[in-house]
């Protein structure tokens, strides 16, 4: 038997915040070059929960290990040298050039009185190019389309050299096209090593990139496990309240269809 | 524009130009001196055997170079700490006296004025009652649970207020005949009584903030991309920012306590200077402050040679500054909104 390395373990963390309880009980573990992908209706804390995974919110209780640390004694910088993270949204800021929001991503290698090297922005060029937007990089950020930011913070990410990686929502601005190829993207970087823990408004992207799936409904992870385990119609229905249809299309992928509730308003 | 003709703007602007500026700055003025003569009094100390005009070293130095470095120095100041400011709270429409130093500093000025009317004692206490405000802003702010930039600014807007009534309570009882205008006079700026005791005062608190800021430019970028970026990419921001303030606040109130509340430069050099160099506060900071310098030395110049009164510097900071601001507002806009 193989023994599973636990890169990232959660145990019973809980959450408040004034005095509102947002989630509680939740516990799982993943390992490196696995992709967790988190389902569920809106407004069930899935944003908090990720905000509490790398550090910018403090859990109320339990504990959050990575790499068997425990992340109440890591600082800010040691976590970001671990964990790469990339908001559901993004206001936008000056009109930093790609390549200058890229080599942020060096932060956690460099000391308060430093700034980039030659080295930090080598690294940047590789993460631009693995990502394949080397002709972005001049231009400023706050003109691009939401695929391209999206590809331009996950090369600034790259640049944190991070164990893995946790994204809020990371297709939620991007349409259908785009979706597919970041999760692509997605599953790329796990075959490479990367751990990832995401949240997602689509069961169908469970299919497509995760090793293990959650559904978070009412404050809890109401089931955890493989996609095929976890992404069930009867799942679906409890976590969206909507029938779903499970189809297996002819390459054995699944995708799942929401039924209409055939809703009628007295209009 | 293309990128090679920006380059050159810049080099030119911001290199160039403040150093052309410098020498010709030694020409304006009531006592008439030649270029030459400027030149060969300026070389005069590294070179023994020279020899020039008593009365001209005198103007030179005495008169002229103290004023021309405190317009530099306060130009910069104001500027770079206005940049700073930008991106530190995530807003361009922010300027170096956010957090209510110059009304803080203003008070501080009226009080000396009204109980002294020594200059020094009126820059010390525009320089203590400056950081003074400041460190008040930033204490009440850190009283809110849900602490963070708005409260900070907020905090900022009220403490501001709070001087100002100060500022207009000492007017009421000042004696209208002599201590009232004066306040009045300081309120609105002047470059004027500028000296060699004045500068050398401020030396300590000029340097410790211009190094903080420079120090930490890189990592205003970050800063700017929000307080839960920078945590993610391993930063304290509430630390970084108090950092900041802390060096903001040490330039802003030397300059002020040395030139009286020149509005204006802080928010408007800032747009200028990363219209021509761009966001990424590297080269954003430096140009602000080389920009910052020759605008306000430029203004004085202005001030000094036009009309044979010489005009308040406050004054004409927001009357040359404001159009150009609305001028550059309209072609720009693009570039940094």
């Amino acid at each position: 038997m193989v023994v599973e390395d636990k890169l990232f373990e959660v145990k019973n963390i809980s959450f408040s915040y004034n005095d509102e309880e947002i989630f509680s009980d939740i516990s799982f573990s993943i390992g490196s070059g696995e992709v967790l992908c988190i389902l569920g209706p809106n407004g069930t804390g899935k944003t908090t929960l990720i905000k509490c995974l790398n550090g910018l919110h403090d859990i109320d209780s339990g504990d959050i290990l990575i790499n068997g640390k425990n992340i109440k004694k890591l600082s800010f910088r040691e976590i970001s040298k671990h964990v790469g993270y990339i908001p559901q949204s993004h206001i936008p800021s000056f009109p930093f050039k790609v390549f200058d929001v890229v080599l942020m991503g060096r932060a956690p290698y460099l000391n308060l009185t430093d700034s980039p090297k030659e080295k930090d922005v080598k690294i940047a060029n590789d993460a631009l190019k693995t990502l394949g937007i080397e002709n972005l990089k001049d231009k400023e950020y706050t003109n691009l389309s939401g695929g391209e930011r999206q590809l331009v913070f996950l090369a600034r990410v790259l640049c944190q050299k991070p164990d893995m990686l946790i994204l809020d929502e990371p297709t939620s601005h991007l349409d259908f096209g785009n979706q597919i190829k970041l999760l692509e993207i997605i599953d790329n970087l796990a075959k490479s090593g990367l751990s990832i823990i995401m949240s997602s408004h689509f069961p169908d992207h469970a299919f497509l990139s995760s090793t293990k799936v959650a559904i978070m409904k009412d404050k809890r992870f109401i089931d955890f496990g493989t996609p095929e385990d976890v992404v069930t119609e009867e799942n679906l229905k409890k976590a969206y309240s909507i029938d779903v249809k499970l189809i297996e299309l002819d390459n054995k992928r699944k995708v799942c269809v929401p039924l209409k509730t055939n809703l009628e308003l007295d209009l | 524009m293309d990128k090679e003709t920006k380059e050159i703007i810049s080099i030119v602007l911001l290199i160039f130009f403040p150093i052309i500026l410098f020498f010709a700055s030694f020409l304006i003025g009531r006592y008439p001196i030649s270029p030459i003569d400027v030149i060969n009094t300026l070389l005069c100390p590294i070179f023994p055997q020279c020899e020039v005009n008593s009365t001209i070293t005198t103007v030179v130095f005495e008169i002229r170079l103290p004023r021309i470095i405190g317009a530099l120095v306060v130009g910069a100041c104001l500027a770079i700490s206005g940049a700073a400011f930008q991106s530190i709270f995530k807003n361009p429409l922010v300027s170096s006296d956010l957090l209510g130093v110059s009304n803080g500093a203003g008070f501080g000025a009226a009080l000396a004025i009204l109980i002294s009317g020594a200059n020094i004692v009126t820059q010390i206490f525009a320089f203590v009652f400056g950081l003074i405000s400041v460190a008040t802003t930033y204490l009440i702010s850190k009283t809110y649970k849900a602490g963070g930039i708005l409260v900070l600014v907020l905090s900022g807007v009220a403490i501001s207020a709070f001087f100002n009534s100060l500022i207009s309570a000492i007017k009421f009882i000042a004696d209208p005949d002599d201590k009232l205008p004066e306040i009045v006079y300081w309120l609105m700026g002047s470059l004027a009584s500028i000296n060699d005791d004045k500068l050398i005062m401020i030396a300590i608190p000029v340097i410790a903030g211009l190094i903080i800021l420079l120090i930490l430019r890189w990592h205003m970028n970050l800063l700017a991309m929000g307080d839960e970026e920078a945590q993610s990419l391993g930063l304290n921001p509430s630390r970084i920012r108090l950092l900041i303030i802390a060096g903001c606040t040490l330039l802003t109130s030397a300059a002020v306590s040395i030139s009286g509340i020149v509005g204006w430069i802080g928010l408007i050099i800032p747009h200028m200077a990363r219209m021509i160099v761009g966001p990424d506060n590297r080269i954003l900071l430096p140009a602000s402050l080389s920009l910052g310098a020759s605008f306000l030395l430029l203004i004085d110049n202005i001030s000094r040679a036009v009309i044979a009164i010489e005009i308040p510097i406050g004054i004409l900071t927001a009357i040359i500054g404001v159009p150009i601001f609305l001028y550059l507002l309209k072609r720009g806009y693009s570039e940094w909104s």
